[in-house]
């Protein structure tokens, strides 16, 4: 009898999802679903709003990554209306977007995505989340990480009013200069992300590169795809966040494509599948040949892994020791490990710190001119970002009033669907096999989306979308035969279909 | 361990941000997770919906849902929470008033789609791929508050609500020092009140013409209104400490009105009109139903575009 698996919901990431795997008589997957079953329709309700309405509409699209949104719309305005931002915005902008990125980043390791490795993978889904985490690295080292997280969400709230859904993007700048006293704290809260970063190196390396048996799953088959891979990199072809042109790396490494964020729609564009709310994206020129890897299909990938991958270094000096250490370890470049997600998040972890203490060094950061008004009629704007998930575009015509006619939005997590997609199944193919599943196995196929740190809210920004996790199990007629799912105990349960 | 008050958060139609307002309480959530035993919180914790079906009724001290309601399925969780739970807190904005994706109720769902996907492949209720039934949940044309679907006893405000509303009414449960049923958590007065700006504000206040807040300088000291930007800052309930006017811009009505207002959009536009000098001030505002109503369309009297929807 053929039987269906339902993980529902997914958890441990932003969004609702969840995944349905069909198995064969002999109980081999057959076939594995990343559904997400949300959509709320940012992009219909957008049109008609004011075009400076949108930093704030659409961050509301996430609030994981509200900075993200944001910024992209921000930098969208600042093309819609043709004003640049003064000297001093541009620093407060890139301050707060890299104090962003070291917050997400570290939220991923200790939050989201690290239980699986501090905790352990098939450990007791009780223990599995951020309090287990603090039981095993101890309370002190877990107050530092709530303490510093505090911190730089102050940071950001000093600059944008609040951490989550913030205020200051405006086109042509931002809304006020910072203070003398706020830079200073802006200083201080960057020296202790330096270290703070430091410090996040250094536990990933002794938790989790130190044990083989991590080792062994990141550099497994199961968790390894040879596809593109993107990312925004400055002129020396470094990774940025917040500006630069995009790269697109091969699967062998070598530089496929470099492209300004204008010519995003050349190079990407969107296929539909009718079991899902989200949209996958490919690569254009090379085309959709289905979820496949390889140089022929046009299935990229974005996000830490991606960065690294499509980037010739890191433009910090820290994190350009990171980086060496991270491909020297992980056999050159590219590399094609699903997993090795989490140590290139450590590694970008670090540059945003750096880069945060860089600009709050900043001399520009004092000059209290932060906006320039704008005067051009607005018609077509274009803003791009790296949001911790990936690449993040922000595209809007308007009327010559400024409302919106058009806003069309390719977030971080659709740019990787296809290869989350194709990521889930791989691992349920080679885990998921007759008989008993345990439900440390369930979990590793979660593994397989989580090291994306995918975020599903904003991957159906544009519907009701949502994300949960189960595991279904049916009949060759399609009927529900049994459900599974995890307990809080750790057992599988089974009930039997409707 | 047995004793605990048990208590879900869940969300629905919503973007995440109440979690991370929930993860904000940085220390304090440590303190919340020693009071009580969190049972479902899918952002972080690695329960499934079957553990929350598995639960007797009234199981739950508390649910804590956020987002508005959209699909089948956000349907299903919310009437489930609100039979395991005691009390049922309406968490943010979303829940509270229907939010920012509230604004889809000037479109219907097909607009919906139609905006997103090609007009022959729209993602469907239920398809077949290669022989395996896959079904996604119903969407519908309609974004409702929680409230509109399932009884509510209390409404936590804010988008997100702020670390202090939130450590209040976690405290007011713990305690037992609830107030009554219905209740909007936060206190029943105009954010003017607590306006870092408040003494900035001339007291025969007229607005000859209203600016776009990307068309002038905004003064960092003085009041918005007086500066002629649109601030609901009069309209709006307190409680938050005006964040987004020491970021230097205004109140856009997250925390939703005070008790004593049904139609938060209706009474923010009177309160503005009342202090533009003429009809031509007013004129200056591109997008009335996105300035008043941003927050709010679903709870509103009319509660959508009156096109052919479903609800």
């Amino acid at each position: 009898m053929s039987r269906r698996i339902s993980i529902d919901p997914v958890t441990r990431l932003e969004g609702h999802g969840r995944i349905e795997i069909f198995l064969d008589d002999h109980g081999e997957v057959e076939r594995a679903y990343l559904q997400v079953p949300e959509l709320r329709g940012f992009e219909t309700f957008c049109q008609g709003r004011p075009a400076e309405d949108m930093p704030q509409l659409t961050s509301r699209i996430c609030g994981v990554c509200p900075m993200a949104h944001h910024m992209a719309s921000a930098k969208a305005l600042d093309d819609l209306f043709q004003v640049e931002p003064p000297p001093a915005a541009r620093a407060i902008r890139e301050l707060v977007y890299n104090a962003f990125v070291t917050e997400d980043h570290a939220l991923h390791f200790y939050f989201l995505g690290g239980p699986d490795f501090v905790v352990g993978p098939s450990a007791p889904p009780a223990e599995r989340n951020v309090l287990g985490v603090i039981a095993k690295v101890g309370v002190e080292v877990g107050r530092k990480v709530i303490a510093m997280r505090a911190r730089l969400r102050e940071v950001m709230a000093l600059a944008g009013g609040k951490a989550v859904h913030p205020v200051l993007g405006l086109p042509g700048g931002v809304s006020r200069p910072l203070k003398p006293e706020e830079r200073d704290e802006c200083r201080k809260v960057a020296d202790e992300a330096v270290d703070f970063a430091c410090f996040t190196l250094e536990t990933f390396h002794k938790l989790v590169l130190e044990r083989s048996d991590y080792l062994e799953l990141i550099l497994s088959d199961a968790f390894t795809h040879r596809t593109y891979y993107m990312g925004l990199v400055d002129e020396n072809n470094c990774v940025n966040f917040y500006d630069g042109r995009l790269r697109v790396a091969a699967p062998d490494g070598s530089e496929y494509a470099k492209f300004a964020p204008n010519q995003f729609l050349d190079y990407v564009a969107e296929r539909v599948e009718p079991w899902t709310y989200m949209k996958f994206c490919y690569l254009k020129p090379v085309g959709w040949q289905g979820f496949r890897e390889g140089p022929e299909s046009g299935v990229y990938c974005v996000a830490p892994l991606a960065r690294l991958n499509a980037a010739e270094g890191m433009a910090t000096p820290l994190a350009r020791d990171a980086y060496d250490a991270y491909f020297a370890k992980l056999g050159g470049k590219p590399v094609h490990h699903t997993l090795a997600n989490h140590w290139a998040r450590v590694v970008e972890l670090l540059y945003a710190a750096e880069r945060m203490r860089e600009v709050a060094n900043a001399p520009e950061l004092a000059d209290t001119h932060v906006r320039n008004l704008p005067s051009a009629v607005p018609r077509e704007g274009i803003g791009v970002v790296e949001a911790p998930r990936g690449t993040l575009f922000h595209h809007y015509s308007t009327d010559e009033k400024g409302l919106i006619r058009q806003a069309d939005l390719i977030v971080a997590t659709q740019n990787n669907a296809a290869r989350i997609a194709m990521s889930v199944e791989k691992v349920a193919r080679q885990f998921v096999t007759g008989g008993d599943i345990p439900e440390g196995v369930l979990n590793t196929v979660e593994m397989a989306f989580r090291a994306y740190d995918p975020c599903f809210g904003c991957a159906t920004h544009a519907l009701p979308g949502s994300m949960p996790l189960i595991i279904q199990v049916r009949g060759s007629d399609g009927g529900i035969r049994s459900v599974l799912e995890r307990g809080a105990d750790g057992a599988i349960r089974k009930r039997s279909g409707p | 361990m047995a004793d605990k008050p048990k208590v879900a958060f869940y969300w629905c139609a919503a973007c995440g941000g109440c979690e991370e307002a929930i993860v904000d309480l940085g220390e304090g959530l440590l303190e919340v997770a020693a009071a009580v035993e969190i049972v479902f919180w899918p952002v972080a914790l690695d329960f499934k919906r079957r553990d929350i079906e598995q639960l007797a009724d009234h199981s739950l001290a508390a649910a804590f849902v956020n987002g508005a309601i959209r699909t089948g399925e956000q349907e299903e969780m919310a009437r489930l929470l609100s039979a395991k739970a005691q009390l049922l807190f309406a968490f943010g904005s979303c829940a509270h008033l229907g939010g920012i994706p509230g604004l889809a109720n000037l479109f219907t769902s097909r607009e919906v789609l139609a905006t997103a996907y090609p007009p022959d492949n729209f993602p469907r209720h239920a398809c077949r791929d290669n022989g395996h039934a896959l079904e996604l949940p119903e969407l519908f044309d309609t974004v409702r508050p929680l409230d509109q679907v399932v009884p509510v006893d209390y409404y936590v405000p804010g988008c997100p609500p702020t670390p202090r509303i939130i450590q209040s009414a976690l405290q007011a449960l713990l305690s037992d020092t609830l107030p009554p049923r219905g209740s909007v958590l936060a206190p029943d007065v105009a954010l003017c009140e607590e306006c870092p700006r408040k003494d900035s504000r001339p007291p025969d206040l007229t607005v000859a013409a209203f600016h776009r807040p990307h068309q002038i300088v905004i003064d960092e000291e003085k009041c918005m209104l007086a500066q002629g930007i649109l601030c609901l800052g009069p309209a709006t309930r307190g409680g938050c400490e005006a964040p987004c006017i020491r970021g230097n811009m205004p109140c856009t009505g997250c925390f939703g009105p005070t008790s004593r207002v049904r139609d938060f959009g209706g009474k923010a536009l009177s309160a503005v009109a009342s202090v533009a000098a003429d009809e031509a001030a007013l004129e200056a505002i591109p997008d009335p139903v996105g300035a008043f109503y941003r927050y709010s369309l679903p709870a509103s009297l009319l509660r959508r575009k009156k096109n052919g929807g479903d609800r």
